[in-house]
């Protein structure tokens, strides 16, 4: 500044500088998150030494893991007294931790093809960028697994496929009158269809055929994956439906809703999985009876709906009413306001709350254990533990399991952070 | 405001009401309500807050049920039919205060969605309609753009635009300029004077009393869920008839 007055002329400008050495970069960082006050220094210098103390107990542990035994004596032995991991346990029981103990082991190519096809068949729905022919393989893909994993005749997967599609067609085809009874028209013919596809199947029954493996055979990782995915895969839409239903204007589907996932929230999985696989058999008629597996899959799909539904609720609420008029004064009837307009937001916003019930359901997979099914946890508490073989190796086997969920479930909750960024349009 | 535009009105009746009622609860908010609107009629709705304005033009095309009484819409009698009133709704175009686009789409699929998937018109020629709309409320170069990224003048034109793709025979303006910063309710009442210029049959609910001024042919004051009176503009603003709207008018217009 010159002289008295507040008149002030810049003659130069001011050229562009770098902050301060303290205020940039690394050294900004550290200071900011780690040293900003002293109740902060102390907390890092503690959390070092933890870091530090377990990272010093537990490399030994990994480093001197034995890969390579017959069974745990011989771990002990070849350690020689030292602490260490005995990881051969891994690789002896690795088809049993993965596929169950009674799958037949010439066949393991075959839940390895279907959960390489798995992968196929997700992408085109969980990445809108992919062609969208290639949603054709998704719609097939259950049935090729079917077939895959459990064996049989082909004409088995056939027919039931064929039997959809007359079921999609005659809707459509009567959809134009009137929805109930373009329902009933495509339930009826797809069920003709299957009786008569019965019949071709049993007369052919070789055809194609793979290996019969019964449900009961199947095991490991091999099953939670399994049930995970399809109860996971069948519960969005169930849940999706069960939320609309429970703002439905319609009073009795509304009361029907409501009663269904207020039932079903408050029961514990463990008692519906008990359910599944005891008292359900009483309620059909001797000698008949539901796979067991199908019983599993219908209350862990159950379950996981009525937690969607109340997600897909919060989404619904969350949309303003403004939106449901400008949908409708723009004259679109319910089906196309929900699909277009309603749902799209609605389910965006349901995105975290979907994926953390439906990963808590790929976790949860493991408590068929309890109704002695052998699947990944059931393996290693069951067979594995208690042979004489492997008596005692809790840490590496329980370990193992952890690692796998936490790698697929982390892959699905990342999955979902990069969907809802993905989806994000509304942001000024 | 420019002078007052001089357009023909038909004799056809775009929408009777008749002894129509409503209630919320057991809160009457509409009350034996009869007005008849004539092809190519703009109209403009006033008074106080909770008159029952909003509640009218939303019982018009349905978004509200009506208790007793008759609407008929275009020849078509509004009843609790879902298909008549699909049909009447995508006769009738509406405007909300608060836009109500549809932020997840982008400006041309808001304006493309019910012409495709209602009238069942091909992708390409709802395309060039909305283009050749969003000429006409001015902003063709926002159209790949997403509601949230405009102005809200900008949003309300869109919502107009909307509407008109529909090529509707009626329009509902429920308080189009009650949620807009001053400077962006002239770009919204141009388009809307455009419109009337036109010959779009129009019912507005609003306080932009220039705007009724210049557009109307008639103005309805309602209170208490009854029409207290209507007029044509001139007479209306200068020699109200009734204690109620001469209080009304010198409230909106003392200062």
């Amino acid at each position: 500044m010159s002289g008295d007055n507040n008149s002030f002329v810049r003659k130069e400008m001011i050229s562009e500088r770098i902050p301060p050495a303290a205020e940039r970069g690394l050294v900004k960082w550290v200071r900011e998150n780690l040293f900003s006050s002293a109740f902060n220094t102390i907390m890092t210098f503690v959390s070092l030494w933890f870091i530090y103390s377990i990272v010093v107990a537990a490399t030994p542990w990994f480093l001197n893991g034995i890969w390579d035994a017959e069974t745990v004596r011989e771990c002990y032995d070849l350690l020689d007294g030292k602490s260490g991991a005995c990881f051969a346990v891994l690789n002896e029981r690795f088809p049993q931790l993965i596929y169950g103990f009674k799958y037949p082991s010439s066949d393991y190519w075959r839940p390895n093809l279907a959960s390489v096809l798995l992968l196929v068949a997700l992408a085109p729905i969980l990445f809108r960028k992919l062609p969208r022919r290639l949603l054709a393989f998704s719609a097939v893909y259950p049935f090729l697994a079917f077939w895959l994993i459990w064996g049989g005749s082909i004409l088995t997967s056939v027919s039931a496929f064929l039997g959809c599609v007359i079921a999609i067609v005659c809707y459509r085809r009567f959809s134009s009158r009137s929805f109930a009874i373009a329902v009933l028209i495509s339930l009826i013919a797809a069920n003709v269809w299957w009786i008569i596809g019965g019949y071709i199947v049993d007369l052919n029954d070789s055809f194609l055929a793979l290996k019969d493996v019964p449900s009961r055979d199947l095991g490991g990782f091999m099953l939670n994956l399994l049930l995970g995915t399809i109860a996971v895969c069948l519960s969005i839409p169930l849940g999706i439906a069960l939320a609309l239903g429970r703002q439905s204007g319609m009073p009795i589907i509304k009361w029907i809703c409501v009663f269904f996932i207020e039932f079903i929230r408050g029961v514990p999985l463990i008692t519906l999985l008990f359910v599944a696989n005891v008292i359900l058999a009483f309620f059909f008629p001797p000698g008949t009876s539901l796979d067991l597996i199908l019983r599993v899959l219908i209350m862990m799909t159950f379950f996981n709906a009525a937690y969607i539904a109340e997600v897909v609720r919060g989404g619904l609420a969350a949309l303003s009413k403004g939106q449901y008029e400008a949908a409708d004064s723009i004259g679109l009837d319910y089906t196309q306001s929900m699909r277009f307009i309603i749902l799209p937001q609605a389910l965006k916003i349901s995105i975290p709350g979907i994926v953390n019930v439906s990963v808590g359901m790929l976790k949860d997979t493991t408590l068929v254990s309890i109704i002695s099914m052998f699947d990944l946890v059931g393996m290693i508490r069951g067979p594995i533990l208690s042979s004489t073989d492997w008596n005692g190796v809790y840490w590496e086997l329980f370990g193992a399991a952890a690692a796998i969920f936490f790698v697929i479930c982390f892959s699905v909750s990342k999955y979902s952070q990069w969907l809802e960024r993905q989806l994000e349009t509304d942001k000024r | 405001m420019a002078e007052k535009l001089k357009l023909e009105v038909s004799d056809e009746i775009a929408i009777k009401v008749e002894s129509m009622n409503k209630w919320f609860g057991s809160f009457h908010v509409l009350r034996d309500i009869d007005l008849t609107v004539n092809r190519g009629e703009r109209i403009v709705v006033c008074g106080p807050s909770g008159s029952g304005k909003s509640t009218l033009i939303r019982c018009i095309n349905a978004l509200e049920e009506h208790q007793t009484g008759q609407i008929i819409v275009d020849g078509t009698e509004l009843t609790s039919d879902i298909k008549n009133i699909d049909r009447i709704r995508s006769e009738v175009g509406m405007v909300f205060q608060h836009f109500n686009l549809f932020p997840h789409l982008s400006i041309l699929e808001n304006c493309t969605l019910a012409p495709i998937w209602v009238r069942k018109i091909p992708k390409k020629e709802a395309e060039e309609t909305a283009m050749h709309f969003l000429e006409k409320v001015k902003i063709p170069e926002q159209a790949e753009k997403y509601p949230g990224q405009l102005s809200g003048g900008q949003q309300q034109r869109v919502a107009i635009a909307r509407s008109l793709c529909m090529r509707p025979r009626i329009m509902l303006f429920d308080e189009p300029t009650s949620a807009l910063d001053p400077e962006m309710i002239k770009e919204v009442l141009d388009t809307m004077i455009e419109l009337a210029e036109d010959g779009m049959t129009m019912i507005c609910v609003t306080h932009e009393m220039g705007f009724a001024r210049q557009v109307a042919n008639r103005v309805i004051f309602m209170d208490d869920g009854q029409i207290v009176e209507q007029n044509e503009p001139k007479k209306f603003f200068n020699n109200p008839q009734s204690d109620r709207t001469k209080l009304f008018l010198s409230q909106i217009l003392g200062h």
